[in-house]
């Protein structure tokens, strides 16, 4: 009897959690799914490919490559300067209430609506700093929004170094800057990495920032100092201004293509470097 | 002779007059300190070129704190104090501020196999990489020398460019100690180099520090009192931060003259 009982709840239980997984991955796919029967219907070479037209029709080349800047823009950025942050305060301040600050001040960045910054950096980098409306402020100000999240990954890689490695490195007569290079860095570089795919996802999903620095001008741009459009920020123009779902859903499609292609290509980084260790 | 089923090799008492070899490390009055709390307390010992110290003693005794203090591994630790003075070859390591030298001279092995995840031959060869050797012929030999220091070149020559963490335990652990001697170091400290692995594994570990000796400084920390008598010559009994007695292994365990040693290692406490 009792053991009968046992047996159910075991099952509830592990039903719920199939459950739980199942629903995540069938959100998943309805999204996907959705997006793909409203849109790919538009999609063929002219509209990948082509020059926006405000008369309809016409592609989305110049946001494809305006998208593609500012992700570039702001990790090269933001990477390096993450990278440094959090290896200062794992490897090289000594813990206490100075690094507590720095830790609570880049969680509480985290947690900013980014709204907000686009509020600041409209403000700062395109009024104060004379930069205008363009891809440059905005890449700005998206670093600073993806900062922290590189800093925070990067900390809790760094963590996951076994000690073990950098005294083992240490003993042997090696300088704190070689066994961070060395040693600590290539053993802690999968969990950097994630750190940059999710700094790319947040990059891409952003709009409201990116409206208020980088502007809506709907053409290639000159160069980055000149005002131009991301696809998200495109897909959300369109859904607004002429409720065209069809053509926001395509445009969905090839921002999800290309997360995808740059996290492949991260995880493929990922991987040649961990073969690379032997 | 035996004491307590545990076997001491009477060839210790004949083969050895260590005093008559040269003081490698010499201790004097050294006190440590982790913030306020003092670990260590007028510690003065001789560590004798080419042979095996033993430093015993039941856990948290300072046995291991002691043994980094030859290396300066424990400046890595915020808080910690240091009075007394360590000499090494007549230089007084906290004297002089070159610690990547005195690490290169002064060699570790630690409990558990600390190998980086790179490939066997990569392992080996980091330490003469950092200091500056390119040359791969120089390296390939440095590699070879050292790896058959280490008794395990046969086990490995095949597949140097294999990932180090494929080997079993006791393999990593000697590929460690051919790490260590990779620098060309005097003395090799070594923190329960066997603790983790298996009795067969651990006898090669012991026959590998019988035999280096002759071109090594050895000091071993060992929670294994057998040990301690199978392959040290000196041994030191630490408790509670203290040297209780320093002397030749065998006079240790077989006619100890503070009664704490002779209750520890009869196995009365620890």
């Amino acid at each position: 009897m009792v053991s009968k009982l046992r047996k159910l709840k075991d099952n509830l239980y592990r039903g719920l959690l199939w459950g739980s997984a199942f629903l995540t991955v069938a959100v998943l796919i309805m999204i996907v799914g959705y997006l793909f029967f409203k849109g790919y219907r538009l999609i063929n070479f002219e509209f990948i490919f082509g020059d926006y037209s405000p008369a309809g029709g016409g592609g989305i080349w110049p946001m494809i490559i305006t998208t593609i800047y500012t992700i570039a823009i702001s990790l090269i950025i933001a990477t390096p300067i993450g990278i440094c942050a959090a290896v200062f305060m794992q490897e090289y301040a000594k813990q206490g209430r100075l690094v507590n600050v720095i830790r609570f001040a880049t969680e509480s960045l985290t947690g900013i609506p980014s709204i907000i910054y686009g509020l600041f950096g409209a403000v700062f980098f395109v009024t104060t700093l004379k930069m205008g409306m363009s891809i440059i402020a905005a890449s700005l100000t998206l670093t600073i929004i993806v900062l922290p999240v590189i800093i925070r990954t990067t900390e809790e890689s760094l963590k996951t170094v076994p000690n073990s490695y950098r005294e083992g490195s240490l003993a042997l007569g090696t300088t704190k800057l070689q066994t961070l290079y060395k040693v600590i860095l290539p053993s802690a570089m999968p969990g950097i990495l994630t750190g940059i795919i999710l700094s790319i996802g947040r990059i891409v999903g952003e709009s409201a920032a990116i409206f208020l620095t980088a502007g809506t001008v709907a053409a290639m741009p000159s160069s980055i100092f000149s005002s131009a459009r991301t696809l998200t920020v495109h897909s959300f123009l369109v859904t607004q201004e002429s409720g065209d779902i069809e053509l926001a859903s395509a445009i969905g499609i090839v921002l999800i293509v290309i997360i995808l292609a740059l996290n492949l290509t991260a995880m493929f980084i990922s991987k040649k470097l961990n073969k690379a260790d032997y | 002779m035996s004491i307590n089923g545990m076997k001491v090799r009477p060839n210790n008492t004949t083969m050895m007059q260590p005093s008559n070899t040269e003081v490698k490390i010499s201790v004097k009055n050294l006190d440590l300190f982790y913030g306020d709390k003092q670990a260590l307390y007028s510690i003065s010992l001789d560590i004798h070129k080419n042979e095996v110290t033993a430093l015993i003693g039941p856990s948290g005794c300072g046995k291991s704190t002691f043994l980094r203090t030859l290396n300066r591994m424990n400046d890595l630790i915020d808080g910690v104090n240091i009075n007394g003075s360590i000499m090494i070859d007549n230089q007084d390591i906290y004297k002089t501020n070159d610690v990547i030298k005195l690490r290169t001279k002064v060699g570790m092995v630690f409990q558990k196999a600390n190998l980086f995840p790179m490939s066997i031959y990569d392992n080996v060869a980091y330490g003469p990489r950092m200091q500056g050797i390119k040359n791969k012929k120089q390296l390939n030999e440095i590699v070879e020398n050292s790896l058959r220091g280490a008794a395990i070149w046969d086990e490995v020559q095949d597949r140097l460019k294999h990932s180090a963490l494929g080997l079993s335990g006791g393999q990593q652990q000697r590929v460690c100690i051919a790490r260590a001697i990779a620098m060309k170091p005097d003395v090799i400290l070594m923190d329960e180099p066997t603790s983790a692995l298996d009795p067969i594994s651990t006898l090669k570990v012991e026959e590998l520090i019988e035999n280096m000796k002759k071109d090594y400084t050895i000091v071993i920390v060992t929670h294994n009192m057998q040990q301690a008598a199978r392959v040290s010559d000196r041994t030191a009994f630490f408790l509670s931060g203290e040297v209780v007695e320093y002397d030749e292994t065998n006079k240790i365990f077989s006619m100890p003259s503070d009664q704490r040693t002779e209750d520890y290692i009869t196995g009365r406490f620890g």
